[in-house]
């Protein structure tokens, strides 16, 4: 199915990164690389530093020790300002909408970057502002179509199920229209169907919108199914790094999932 | 630049559009809600629309007789589609978009189908799927053309073109033959096949009805006079184009009265869609209406105090009076006054709420309504009809005409349309809107027209003294219980099914001594209703088979029974055990056909251990069933069902 989406060079590069909070060490000297085009998945078990890691890459975190190159341009860390402005968006483990709002004032949130006239002009709704509004709104009511949320367009955010929240969340990051979506279990606490649907829209972003894919998950059957690689963590530390049938027999992926005889 | 079109051959559909590209060539036709915003479109532009997809279709090889299949939702390009099929003479066959390959594939091979036009990658894959299980006997399949380019930039099928291709490659074919189109409409005659409907199949298998452009205009030109339909009524289309209601309303109807058509965004948006648009002339099934009363008076009661005494007092009000003013009997001026303030403060925001403020005419049809449904809709002054028909017959045999309602009776025979009972009871029905043969099938063509040209329309009914039709069931269905009383099955679920409670029942009876019933509840209401008295549960089967919920079904089979006692036919017929059955019936399991009715046999044989058990006095029965996921998985659903027992009255005697 995905004959035609050509993975281009490195995009993303974490050379050696190393985290830590005060004593505790949650990234130890990690190094991998992300592909254009492609979608790379991280899992480990819990603790591994898979979400410090995303926060590491949109500029959460700041590591002690390591180098990002993003787009060839080398730097010691991300800020999430910089991050976002250079096509990075992400959705969260704990959905962080703005619950009172509705859908689509939270997709339209996501166009927040892409604005040009300032807030006076926006909140009189004038000249070059109503024209942007208009294109901003065009844009939102595509990633809607997208995602099939047509139904709930005006429906506020907190009334939503779990599964159209993660949804919605999907379509906020989209709305910035990200060279690297960075999504933190997308699928955790959904249903069959749900996980269906939702691996059905990933692969559709990257296979329409050409992005880039960086996603942490836990559900082994569907990391296995949609990445193109996969690194594994494991108490901060990178333990395994490949295609998801490589990642299967590496031993000590194995062992860090089902445990080892001491 | 469209040429007058010429009158040899009668009136036909393609011709009526172009008559409205003349007269009207500015006015809407078609609405559709794409991204968000309303798109409209002239019926200038929609003949253009038309034109150059015919075009497309015959340069691409659809010739005059063809069919062209039609799978997908109501949109503008589907309904084009439509009148572009029948330009060139072909005749269009709408398909049920949410029907499962299989289902599909008999429909296809049987109409030999070359040709489609779907609406997306869904419909796509589907007919992918059938031209390679099939052996191909009749249909090739050969050429499919998609609306919606979602999904589809990596099939390169060569069967496979977007719609925008085929109207271009039509207005190339238009400029280079610049008389074939009015050529190929002006061929077209009034009694050609203009549209293939397969019947749902209650029982067998799926038969095309063949209409022709006469028999359609017909019941179209019938109905938008009986109505007083004009070209600045607004519809709303979202019930499936396959039905004949959708083909009557949304194609016929229109291009007789030259009204505009809404197409909803999708199916999840009907409800926000309808009030953006205030439809003048609506039609939906019963079932339609009994949802938006549910989610009312769910709503309701999750409301303020006051309000709820403010809606339940004016509700009463209306109850008493509403219909009387709507029928412009009549009434004294307190209750006028006080209908006019509950107006102000309940009926009009709640019409409002429901997109039904512009509501002239509105229609229900396809399954009976039951009364209190009925009258809480009229009350509430939307002026709701009955009408009957079948897709032999256009949907048009009898309509309820305005200020002479009766609530039980389906009203009077229509303009041109003659109704005699049989002697068993059937209705029997001959006027010009009838079907001109079942597909390839004469001997079931010869089954239902007698030699005088009646058709035999398997329904049941009795005229009352004023004339009006009452349905009661199918004839097939009707039978006589032990005791000699006549069993009519869909009355009795029928009168269940007005319960919100209830969502779908199988009454049993026939050659018994006592009529039993399975009973489906509504998840929605039921589930509403438990968690409000805080009672707990995992999921349909498990709320179903709770005691709580017994004994609320128990008391909606005791109300129903003491109103059977009242009726002189039916008392002998009140219910007297029943139970909760433990799934939903679904059509994708075969229990319910696409239109949702009863598959009566089927559930008999399916459940024939849960009858058993009912019938010999069991208290619970073991039940174990397969059950089809929407995504063509399979998976069991097991319960320990509780049978009980309710209490059943004496005849009563009418009040003299």
């Amino acid at each position: 199915m995905n004959e035609n989406r050509k993975i281009g060079d490195v995009i993303l590069d974490l050379q050696n990164i190393s985290l830590s909070f005060g004593g505790v060490k949650a990234l130890t000297d990690i190094s991998f690389n992300v592909r254009e085009h492609e979608i790379r998945a991280i899992i480990g078990p819990n603790g591994a530093g898979k979400s410090s890691m995303l926060n590491v890459i949109n500029g959460v975190y700041r590591p002690q020790q390591g180098e990002i190159v993003y787009r060839g341009q080398h730097r010691k860390d991300m800020d999430t300002y910089a991050a976002a402005k250079s096509g990075i968006a992400r959705t969260f483990q704990n959905i962080a909408l703005f619950k009172g709002m509705s859908v689509l004032d939270n997709i339209m949130t996501g166009r927040n970057l892409k604005m040009q006239t300032n807030f006076l002009m926006q909140a009189l709704y004038w000249g070059p502002a109503q024209k942007e509004e208009i294109e901003h709104r065009r844009k939102v009511e595509e990633i809607i179509d997208f995602l099939e949320i047509q139904h709930i367009r005006k429906t506020p955010v907190s009334r939503l199920p779990y599964g159209l929240q993660k949804r919605v969340e999907l379509g906020r990051a989209l709305a910035a229209e990200p060279e690297i979506l960075l999504l933190d279990e997308p699928m955790a606490g959904m249903n069959v169907e749900e996980k269906q649907d939702m691996c059905r829209f990933i692969l559709d972003v990257n296979d329409q919108f050409g992005t880039t894919i960086v996603l942490i998950e836990h559900d082994m059957g569907v990391v296995m199914d949609i990445s193109d690689r996969v690194v594994v963590l494991d108490y901060g530390k990178k333990i395994g790094d490949g295609t998801p049938a490589e990642v299967r027999s590496n031993q000590d992926v194995i062992n860090a999932y089902l445990g080892v005889a001491h | 630049m469209m040429v007058e079109t010429n009158k040899t051959g009668g009136q036909t559909f393609p011709r009526m559009l172009l008559q409205h590209a003349q007269a009207r060539p500015g006015k809407p036709a078609f609405r559709e809600k794409d991204l968000g915003i309303w798109q409209t479109w002239n019926w200038s532009q929609v003949a253009d629309e038309v034109r150059a997809l015919a075009c497309g279709l015959a340069a691409m090889g659809f010739k005059r007789g063809m069919n062209l299949a039609i799978i997908g939702d109501n949109r503008p390009r589907l309904y084009w589609a439509m009148a572009a099929a029948q330009c060139l003479g072909g005749v269009a066959v709408p398909l049920y978009q949410d029907a499962p390959a299989a289902d599909m594939a008999y429909v296809l091979d049987d109409a030999e189908i070359d040709f489609a036009v779907v609406e997306d990658q869904e419909q796509v894959d589907k007919l992918f799927e059938i031209k390679q299980n099939l052996d191909r006997r009749n249909s090739l399949i050969s050429h499919i053309i998609y609306d919606d380019p979602r999904g589809m930039r990596h099939y390169k099928q060569q069967e496979l073109a977007s719609f925008e291709k085929v109207q271009e490659l039509g207005r190339a074919f238009d400029k280079s033959h610049p008389d074939f189109f009015m050529n190929e409409v002006n061929a077209g005659r009034t009694d050609d096949t203009a549209v293939m409907l397969y019947t749902s199949g209650t029982t067998g298998k799926p038969k095309g009805v063949c209409q022709t452009h006469g028999s359609f205009l017909a019941a179209a030109q019938g109905g938008v006079a009986f109505d007083k339909l004009n070209p600045d009524d607004d519809i709303l289309s979202y019930l499936p184009m396959a039905w004949v209601g959708d083909h009557l309303f949304s194609f016929a109807q229109q291009l007789v009265a030259g009204f505009t058509v809404n197409c909803p965004e999708s199916g999840d948006t009907v409800m926000t869609d309808m009030r953006e648009i205030g439809p003048t002339y609506y039609f939906a099934p019963p079932r339609v209406f009994e949802n938006m009363l549910t989610t009312v008076m769910i709503r309701m009661e999750d409301a303020s105090a006051l309000k709820r005494k403010m809606f339940h007092h004016f509700m009463e009000v209306a109850r008493r009076v509403g219909s009387d003013i709507l029928d412009r009997k009549p009434v004294g001026l307190t209750d006028r006054i006080s209908y006019a303030i509950g107006n102000i403060l309940v009926y009009g925001p709640l019409k409002n709420v429901l997109g039904l403020t512009r509501v002239r005419v509105a229609y229900t049809a396809g399954a009976a309504i039951g009364p209190d449904l009925f009258r809480f809709y009229r009350s509430i002054g939307v002026n709701l009809k009955q009408l009957y028909g079948a897709t032999e017959t256009c949907a048009y045999v009898c309509l309820q005409p305005d200020g002479n309602i009766k609530f039980d009776s389906v009203g009077l025979p229509a303009p041109g349309v003659e109704v005699k009972l049989a002697e068993n009871g059937e209705v029997l029905v001959r006027s010009a809107a009838m079907l001109k043969e079942y597909y390839k099938r004469p001997d079931a063509t010869a089954e239902v027209i007698d030699s005088d040209g009646y058709f035999h329309t398997g329904d049941a009914g009795i005229f009352d003294e004023e004339g009006h039709l009452k349905i009661i069931d199918r004839a097939a269905d009707v039978g006589k219980m032990n005791s000699g009383d006549i069993f009519a099955p869909n009355y009795i679920e029928n009168k269940l099914k007005f319960f919100p409670f209830i969502k779908e029942a199988v009454a049993f009876g026939n050659e018994r001594d006592m009529v039993c019933a399975f009973i489906n509840i509504d998840m929605e209401a039921v589930g509403n209703w438990a968690e409000r008295r805080g009672i707990a549960y995992a999921g349909y089967t498990d709320l179903a088979a709770k005691r709580e919920t017994y004994d609320l079904i128990a008391e909606c089979v005791e109300k129903v029974n003491t109103d059977l006692a009242s009726e002189a036919l039916m008392s002998g017929t009140q219910i007297h055990r029943f139970l909760v059955l433990h799934k939903e019936l679904d059509p994708d399991d075969d229990e319910l056909t696409r239109t949702r009715k009863v598959r009566r046999r089927f559930i008999a044989e399916k459940y024939k251990v849960l009858i058993d058990a009912l019938y010999s006095g069991k208290t619970s029965q073991y039940i174990e069933t397969q059950v089809k996921f929407e995504d063509g998985r399979k998976g069991t659903v097991a319960a320990d069902l509780r049978i009980v027992d309710v209490k059943t009255y004496d005849a009563l005697k009418k009040a003299a």
